[in-house]
């Protein structure tokens, strides 16, 4: 049983093992489940995550048409061939805005931790996957690598943009990702969680400011920043840079930082982006008909 | 710990846009409904915090009476739960309330069905997952993750101890266990999370027992 991300990598290293094998011990210890049954519950979410990429490429639109279609935009870009960066990042921004515009749609995803961070993660291990090769049970035991950050943060901080603002759940999404993007690359236990501490200090005070309340603006866009950043994050901790904050005291950090952060900017439509002149406009079409008309 | 899985953290497969004011709204639903035992004819939805801020953007009234109806998370039918809740005749009325209340994401929901009333309210604490805080006035603490039975009992001496009695008889071993009151002497309840689910004999056997008004049983 592990509490904290130092806890965590303690109980790898002293083992050899991956900070996955210990998440998945620890699940077929607490459920009484069976090794081979977790795995498949694993693979079903899996399975959701894909899906939900492929349509959301295809280009899909939310009921109040604020956001949608941007994936398939950014896919189309990417096989023009003329981009500035490296296809991988590209890759997994695109993927990222295609599953959280999936979720505005009320299509079906998997939370990771929440629907409204729901595409950092998937969009950083898929695209791993598509531009690197790794075979879908590499990404599925990566799976139980972010699941284990997730779980310390959970558990000692929070993940809840109401409770914590949107450093919560795109901050939690992204240290997550950082820490699986290491493991997949063949990263150790302590890579991983420097990478989730860098990608976590990359987005303290996040406001969580969603425009007329609706997952969609600006939910989706920051999916691709969180993917950025847990790319950036694993890229420097896979180049030996660690955090001079302890993994577990970022958490800490993160969690205080949200009880500071004021009413208005968790989760209630009432300031940041959602009080924009903009945002307002958008607030009063919404309540109006039910429906955002134009954007 | 308030999350216990890695499915808690990579999960749950659901409907977007949220997981605490869609997913989380729908499960709240799904257990108040299974503490009122039946279908009610007519729900009030309480809605406090961010949830009477934002219930229209997340779809959070549609997850909570989708709930009522016991369609889970990744129904395909729950966006359409308020035309469903009408065609089965279910009268819904949504109220924002402007209190202030201790969780942002808190929901009470009043169940109604000819003479029976239920009130629950419950609190979505991020990623899905849910805590019910109140049942009818009782504080409590439930998630719903293990087999919990709530017993209503009259506040007497010995109660506590014959329910415990049924349930050592056919060894269940009680995970967790607490009894609130509204008055002393008055009604009383006890909520009781037990390792395997008490079978239909146990409950009855505690149903007969002096002072026990009413035996819910709460299966994950």
């Amino acid at each position: 049983m592990f509490k904290t991300i130092e806890d965590l990598v303690l109980q790898a290293e002293s083992r050899g093992l991956h900070i996955h094998e210990i998440m998945l011990e620890q699940e077929i210890e607490s459920s009484g489940k069976s090794r081979e049954v977790i795995l498949e519950a694993m693979r079903a979410r899996y399975e959701v995550m894909d899906q939900a990429i492929k349509r959301g490429i295809q280009g899909v639109h939310s009921l109040s048409g604020l956001t949608g279609g941007d994936a398939q935009k950014m896919y189309e870009y990417l096989q023009g061939g003329r981009y500035l960066t490296d296809p991988t990042l590209l890759l997994a921004t695109c993927y990222a805005v295609a599953t959280n515009e999936v979720n505005a749609s009320m299509g079906v995803v998997c939370a990771t931790p929440t629907a409204g961070s729901s595409g950092t993660l998937p969009g950083v291990l898929l695209a791993l996957r598509d531009r690197h090769h790794f075979s879908d049970e590499q990404v599925i035991d990566a799976l139980f690598t972010a699941g284990a950050i997730g779980y310390v943060i959970a558990n000692n901080a929070t993940i809840s943009g109401a409770a914590g603002g949107c450093q919560a759940e795109v901050g939690s999404a992204a240290a997550m990702a950082a820490a699986a993007a290491v493991e997949l690359a063949g990263g150790t236990p302590a890579q991983a969680a420097q990478a989730a501490a860098m990608a976590l200090k990359n987005l303290l005070g996040l406001a969580c400011d969603p425009v007329a309340g609706l997952v969609e603006v600006p939910c989706v866009k920051r999916n691709a920043g969180g993917a950025a950043i847990a790319l950036t994050a694993a890229e420097m901790a896979l180049a030996g840079v660690s955090s001079r904050i302890p993994p577990d005291e970022v958490v800490q950090a993160m969690y205080a930082i949200g009880t500071m952060i004021p009413e208005a900017l968790r989760e209630t439509a009432g300031g940041g982006l959602a009080a924009t002149t903009t945002g307002r406009a958008w607030k009063k079409k919404y309540a109006h008909s039910g429906k955002v008309v134009d954007k | 710990m308030k999350y216990r899985s890695v499915f808690d953290i990579i999960g749950p497969i659901m409907l977007g846009p949220s997981s605490s004011h869609t997913a989380g709204a729908a499960r709240i639903g799904i257990l108040a409904r299974k503490l009122f035992l039946k279908e009610p004819k007519r729900i009030k939805v309480h809605f406090y915090g961010s949830f009477a801020q934002t219930y229209e953007g997340h779809a959070t009234d549609i997850a909570v009476v989708g709930g009522v109806l016991n369609l889970d998370v990744a129904d395909p039918a729950l966006p359409d739960s308020l035309r469903l809740a009408s065609a089965r005749g279910i009268d819904v009325e949504i109220i924002p309330e402007e209190a202030i209340p201790e969780h942002p994401n808190t929901v009470r929901i009043e169940l109604y069905r000819d003479e029976d009333w239920l009130s629950v309210t419950g609190i979505s604490i991020g990623g899905g997952q849910v805590q019910i805080t109140d049942y009818s006035g009782f504080p409590l603490k439930l998630s719903g993750e293990n087999p919990t039975m709530l017993i209503l009992h009259k506040d007497a001496y010995g109660a506590v101890a014959k329910v415990t009695q049924c349930l050592m008889n056919e060894c269940i071993n009680i995970g967790h266990m607490e009894v609130s009151r509204l008055m002393k002497g008055d009604l009383a309840l006890m909520v009781i999370e037990t390792d395997e689910a008490p079978t239909s004999e146990t409950v009855a056997r505690i149903q007969e027992q002096s002072h026990i008004q009413k035996v819910v049983v709460l299966e994950p």
